[in-house]
């Protein structure tokens, strides 16, 4: 078991696009959670209809990918309001029931073999990205150094999703820090008291459900681009609750956290994925088959979130006599 | 300056009795019904409220009173019934547009945004703020300006409650009276004509009630009209202009501290109630 080259893989998925694309989703769940107290539960969902506005655009009606993205977007907000219209002004577990159920139902309606035609029903769709290869700027050959060096394709997906990261977590710090962006807290804190100052509560919720679902919706377009394929079932409801885990790794209602949060879980989710293989290798885990340790990692994220909760509960930069305080 | 205010009668020529008229009411509330169940916690008539006083709104347990605070502040629906404030219906508005139109409440528990500082809490009470807005969020510019003047204001009022030297503090750290202040300072900041106070001296020591009470005062005297509910009987026969009776959701008595003190009514009330309290 070669520890450096393990190290050096890890270190490579906390910098690539997919560490980028759950930061990018992460960051929507923070607009939410973070900011606004929405318990939102179905992130997922809003990936999938992302991804499948790209997909169903490109692969069944030939659209330019621009097209696509519009196509995912104006689903996410579709969907933002169909949740957000029946259970914002219920209180919020109501949305987050809601939330996690809906992100289900999406997912199975379109594997299903009625919507065969329009989204490729459990075989997914293909050949998404010549659009988005095409534009790359980036001339053919390889770049960086040793086990950190990537081809040109590889790297345009990566300046492409950390652009929208960036650009993503400058537009929350922009919010976040206007006086909109106080209201939201004050939601966070208490509605009643918002209201009571002359706020609009639910249509404040509305707007930050909306937003961060844009936001999530944006980082399934890219997984499109980047996979190139898309299939229903990469978007279980884990990838919601690893979006939970990265939120709150990082530090919610920071605008950085869910970025860190993202590096930290990929770099931790590779870096158990080596050591598991290459004590297997050595025939240290007799007990284990190559697919455990899928099951493994995800006991592992568990793990994470609970040690995380018990020691950390404000993430790695948030703010402990803030959590303290919040006890109520 | 409290001493001589007491002897001041602002109430005109209004009757002490149930639903009377005031001369110049800035609340009218008819009709107005809510029950729970087969409860009917507030079956109100008629009330009318006068401007620029302190009328307190008393009564035993589960007379009805924060149902009836609840009801007027847009809080909860009413089964029925019609209010105005100002001239205006505002009977079924919501409570932030209830808020908006210049009657603005304050909670029994209070409710500080605890993980906000003392300033934020009270630059959320300003009203009309552009950069409130969505998309006025991305033009600083635009609101900037704007937030210079309410920083001011709040920091005068944070200066009047005696809280400046909070005010980059987080709201969480601040101990329960200094919420009460602060709560009370952030409704001020919506500019507000009428101030409901719901319990403001519940769970305040006796060295901070006093103080309350001056910030009170002082409202109605810059002309503010200030509805409180309250169950401290000493607080309430000593500032109040005028004071409104409630037992079993309606309006029993009401008048001038000197005719509640001596109403028979409002007597047998409380100590009915307290014979009956074993339920509550």
């Amino acid at each position: 078991m070669d520890i450096l080259s393990i190290l050096a893989e890890s270190m490579r998925s906390a910098l690539g696009p997919v560490a980028a694309i759950y930061a990018l989703a992460a960051i929507g769940l923070n607009l939410h959670f973070g900011y606004t107290g929405l318990l939102n539960f179905g992130q997922v969902g809003f990936m999938l209809v992302g991804a499948y506005g790209v997909g169903i655009s490109v692969a069944v009606f030939d659209l330019p990918l621009a097209v696509g993205f519009g196509v995912g977007l104006l689903c996410a907000l579709v969907l933002a309001l169909l949740l957000g219209i029946p259970t914002l002004r219920l209180r919020e577990d109501y949305l987050a029931i809601t939330t996690i159920a809906a992100a289900e139902v999406i997912r199975l309606v379109y594997r299903s073999g009625f919507a065969e035609p329009l989204t490729g029903g459990v075989y997914g769709l293909q050949n998404l990205a010549g659009d988005f290869r095409a534009l790359n700027p980036i001339p053919p050959g390889t770049y960086g150094v040793g086990m950190l060096s990537y081809n040109a394709s590889h790297l345009w997906v990566m300046v492409t999703t950390w652009g929208l990261v960036l650009l993503m977590a400058g537009l929350t710090w922009m919010l976040t820090h206007s006086p909109w962006g106080r209201v939201i807290k004050g939601i966070r804190e208490d509605e009643d008291a918002a209201r009571s100052l002359g706020k609009n509560v639910f249509a404040y919720k509305m707007q930050a459900l909306v937003l961060g679902g844009l936001i999530g919706a944006l980082a399934g377009c890219m997984m499109a681009v980047y996979q190139a394929a898309i299939q229903a079932d990469q978007f279980k409801p884990q990838v919601t609750f690893f979006l939970w885990v990265i939120l709150l790794l990082g530090g919610a209602g920071r605008v950085f956290g869910p970025v860190l949060g993202s590096m930290i879980f990929w770099f931790l989710m590779s870096f158990t994925d080596g050591v598991l293989r290459g004590l297997g290798n050595l025939g240290l885990l007799p007990f284990l088959d190559g697919p455990d340790y899928g099951a493994i990692q995800l006991a592992f994220a568990g793990l994470m979130l609970v040690l995380l909760i018990v020691f950390r509960p404000q993430g790695i930069i948030g703010d402990r006599k803030e959590m303290l305080i919040n006890v109520k | 300056m409290s001493s001589d205010e007491t002897v001041v009668d602002r109430m005109g020529a209004a009757d002490a009795v149930p639903g009377s008229a005031k001369p110049d009411p800035i609340l009218v509330v008819d009709g107005v019904r809510r029950s729970f169940g087969g409860l009917t916690a507030v079956d109100v008539e008629h009330l009318e409220v006068q401007r620029g006083t302190i009328t307190a709104l008393i009564g035993p347990n589960g007379a009805g009173k924060s149902t009836l605070f609840n009801l007027l502040t847009g809080f909860d629906r009413a089964d029925r019934g019609r209010w105005s404030f100002d001239g205006r219906q505002i009977g079924g508005r919501s409570g932030h547009q209830v808020a908006r139109a210049g009657m603005v409440r304050t909670f029994q528990l209070t409710k500080a945004l605890t993980r906000m500082s003392v300033l934020d809490n009270m630059l959320l009470g300003a009203q009309g703020q552009l950069g409130e807005r969505l998309a006025g969020a991305f033009l600083r510019p635009m609101w900037k300006s704007q937030e210079k003047e309410n920083t001011a204001r709040a920091l005068e009022l944070l200066e009047r409650f005696k809280l400046i030297d909070k005010r980059d503090e987080i709201a969480g750290a601040l101990s329960g009276g200094q919420r009460k202040l602060l709560e009370m300072a952030r409704a001020l900041m919506t500019d507000p004509s009428t101030i409901m106070l719901d319990e403001p001296m519940a769970g305040v020591n006796p060295a901070l009630v006093q103080s309350l009470l001056g910030h009170i005062t002082s409202l109605r005297d810059e002309g503010k009209t200030v509805l409180f509910v309250e169950h401290d009987m000493d607080v309430i026969m000593g500032i109040s202009d005028w004071i409104v009776v409630l037992a079993q959701g309606q309006v029993i008595a009401e008048g001038r501290p000197s005719d509640i003190r001596s109403n028979q009514q409002v007597i047998d009330a409380y100590l009915g109630a307290r014979e009956e309290d074993g339920d509550e």
